[in-house]
């Protein structure tokens, strides 16, 4: 059964210039336990989907089912045990952590929020947490600019899973690192995976990030769905002209296949003109 | 990597802050001019050889000497004893004042901040209609409406500067509140309260910190303007303003009558100043040592 499952959604902005269809009629499904990966360019409406389903943006049509529960519109209550249960990890660490927080304030305060625990079990937990992100014990009364970009998406990732979510919106969670901390993230995030059963939205506009992360992929563009199917599928037989496009853009050393990439650039560009 | 050893000085504790100002010459050189200029002005009574309000024609225009360490005014006052009993005026005036309009616009602005559309249109609207005024005028007719005292001087300039605070807070806000970290904390269930209170006030505050200095300043300064117009303090108590003022005739003949009051105001602004640049250079975790 899926986990997350996203019938029709709708995400529009209002805009002086007329509205804005961000997200256009969207249906995916999420089996647990795996990553989706969502492609897609700059400004296609990647991250306004994962805001919407973890409902940090309210939808303006469809449905979003959790655990077979439907759970697009929700009261205070119902909000609160699903913000338990679906997270978000940011693309920027930089403005992501609250500059006059602790990492052990910031890490500790989804757990005292809960309520579920006493104050000895949040610091119990605190420093579970960072020690399972691989943050130092050391770092625990430093604030967010004394420390490098990996170390901050560490801390990131300790607030997401703090409550054991079940899905978790990784909005380009490596975009800003560079890419040898790019590969100790991604391992980070796949051993959680694998601990915990958590089941990822891998929002990016990496290709050879989303392969390698990623059970099966969507592609966006402009606010629509165009194609979706299994990672090594998708790579080896794009159908959508899009995905064509854009998978000829991963940089290559192949010196024969110019010609076609230099055709499917053209294509491109002709797509966004 | 600075190792954490002070346990106990949390940052942003008020042992960490004291600590870090008492590093700074000029914020201890502000600080201890006030507290004791504050000390003095209340035992003043008990030290002065002369009582404020005394008037003796012999000594009228006295310029300063053994017998008054400042001089006289014109009628014969020991500017000394005035400046002394009159600093009590001067700053608790400026100090609660600036409270006063600093609560009520730090809330007001957080509001309108925060919420936008329809409330910060409301709120910022009718705060335009104060910012018409100027602000004298406007303390003027508050005081017209409170009528006089100690007590309605202080709600009178504290109403007539919330526009201030106000508009700086929600400017702060506003860049404050798009950042990623507001978002993250509302997914992790902070309440709206919460994350006004935790997240975007401690955020936006500093900046306000050196308002808050300069406001206590100025709010001293329209103490004074106040009680030169007649709406203020009454006389005989000695508002240091007051007194600049109605010595102002004589200043090319003594000019010690007005430069002493005016040094006081001066010194005292410093003060208030350098002791506000420690604070926000204390409360902010990117300028720790």
């Amino acid at each position: 059964m899926a986990l997350l499952e996203i019938e029709h959604l709708k995400k529009y902005f209002p805009s002086p210039r007329g509205t804005v269809h961000a997200v256009d009629d969207v249906s995916f499904s999420i089996k647990k336990g795996e990553t989706m990966g969502l492609v897609g360019e700059s400004g296609c409406g990647k991250s306004t989907l994962g805001r919407t389903i973890i409902h940090l943006l309210e939808s303006t049509d469809g449905k979003i089912t959790f655990e077979g529960e439907d759970v697009t519109h929700l009261n205070k209550k119902g909000l609160r045990s699903l913000r338990e249960n679906m997270q978000i990890i940011f693309q920027d660490p930089y403005s992501s952590l609250n500059p006059r927080l602790t990492l052990h304030d910031t890490i500790m305060e989804p757990l005292k929020l809960s309520g579920r625990f006493t104050d000895e079990e949040v610091e119990a937990e605190t420093t579970r947490l960072m020690d399972l992100v691989g943050v130092e014990k050391r770092f625990r009364m430093s604030y967010p600019h004394e420390l490098d970009g990996g170390r901050r998406q560490r801390v990131g990732i300790a607030r997401a899973i703090a409550l054991n979510p079940k899905f978790i919106v990784c909005d380009e969670p490596v975009s800003a690192l560079d890419v040898s901390i790019q590969a100790q993230i991604l391992n980070l995030l796949m051993d959680l995976q694998e601990e915990y059963e958590l089941t990822y939205l891998f929002v990016t506009h990496d290709l050879s990030v989303v392969r390698h992360i990623s059970n099966n992929i969507s592609v966006m563009y402009l606010g629509q769905m165009v194609e979706t199917g299994p990672t090594d599928e998708l790579f080896r037989n794009p159908l959508h002209p899009y995905t064509k496009a854009l998978l000829s853009a991963i940089p290559t050393v192949d010196i024969h296949n110019r010609t076609y990439r230099s055709n499917q650039r053209a294509f491109l560009c002709l797509l966004q003109s | 990597m600075k190792v954490n050893d002070k346990k106990s000085m949390k940052p942003g504790s008020f042992p960490y802050i004291w600590s870090r100002i008492r590093r700074n010459p000029g914020a201890m050189f502000g600080l201890i001019f006030v507290i004791s200029l504050f000390i003095l002005s209340v035992i003043s009574p008990y030290i002065c050889k002369y009582d404020y309000a005394e008037i003796v024609m012999k000594d009228r225009f006295a310029l300063p000497s053994s017998e008054h360490l400042l001089g006289c005014d014109e009628v014969g006052r020991d500017i000394l004893s005035r400046i002394l009993y009159g600093a009590k005026y001067t700053l608790s005036i400026g100090i609660l004042s600036t409270i006063f309009s600093c609560v009520i616009g730090v809330i007001l602005g957080a509001v309108a901040g925060y919420f936008g559309g329809k409330v910060d249109t409301l709120i910022m609207r009718i705060l335009d209609i104060f910012q018409a005024f100027p602000n004298i005028l406007l303390a003027i007719a508050i005081s017209a409406v409170l009528g006089k005292g100690f007590d309605k001087v202080i709600y009178a300039i504290g109403i007539s500067s919330v526009p201030n605070y106000a508009r700086m807070m929600r400017a702060n806000i506003l860049t404050v509140r798009n950042s990623e970290f507001i978002e993250a904390a509302s997914s992790i269930n902070c309440s709206t309260f919460r994350i006004i209170t935790h997240h975007v006030i401690p955020n936006a505050i500093s900046p306000l910190i050196v308002q808050v200095a300069m406001g206590i300043a100025s709010a001293a300064l329209a103490a004074s303007s106040l009680s030169f117009l007649g709406f203020g303090v009454q006389a005989p108590t000695p508002e240091w303003g007051a007194m600049l003022a109605s010595a102002r005739g004589y200043v090319r003949d003594y000019p010690h009558m007005v430069i002493i009051p005016g040094l006081f105001i001066m010194v005292t602004v410093l003060s208030f100043n350098l002791v506000g640049d420690a604070i926000r250079d204390a409360l902010d975790p990117k300028l720790r040592d």
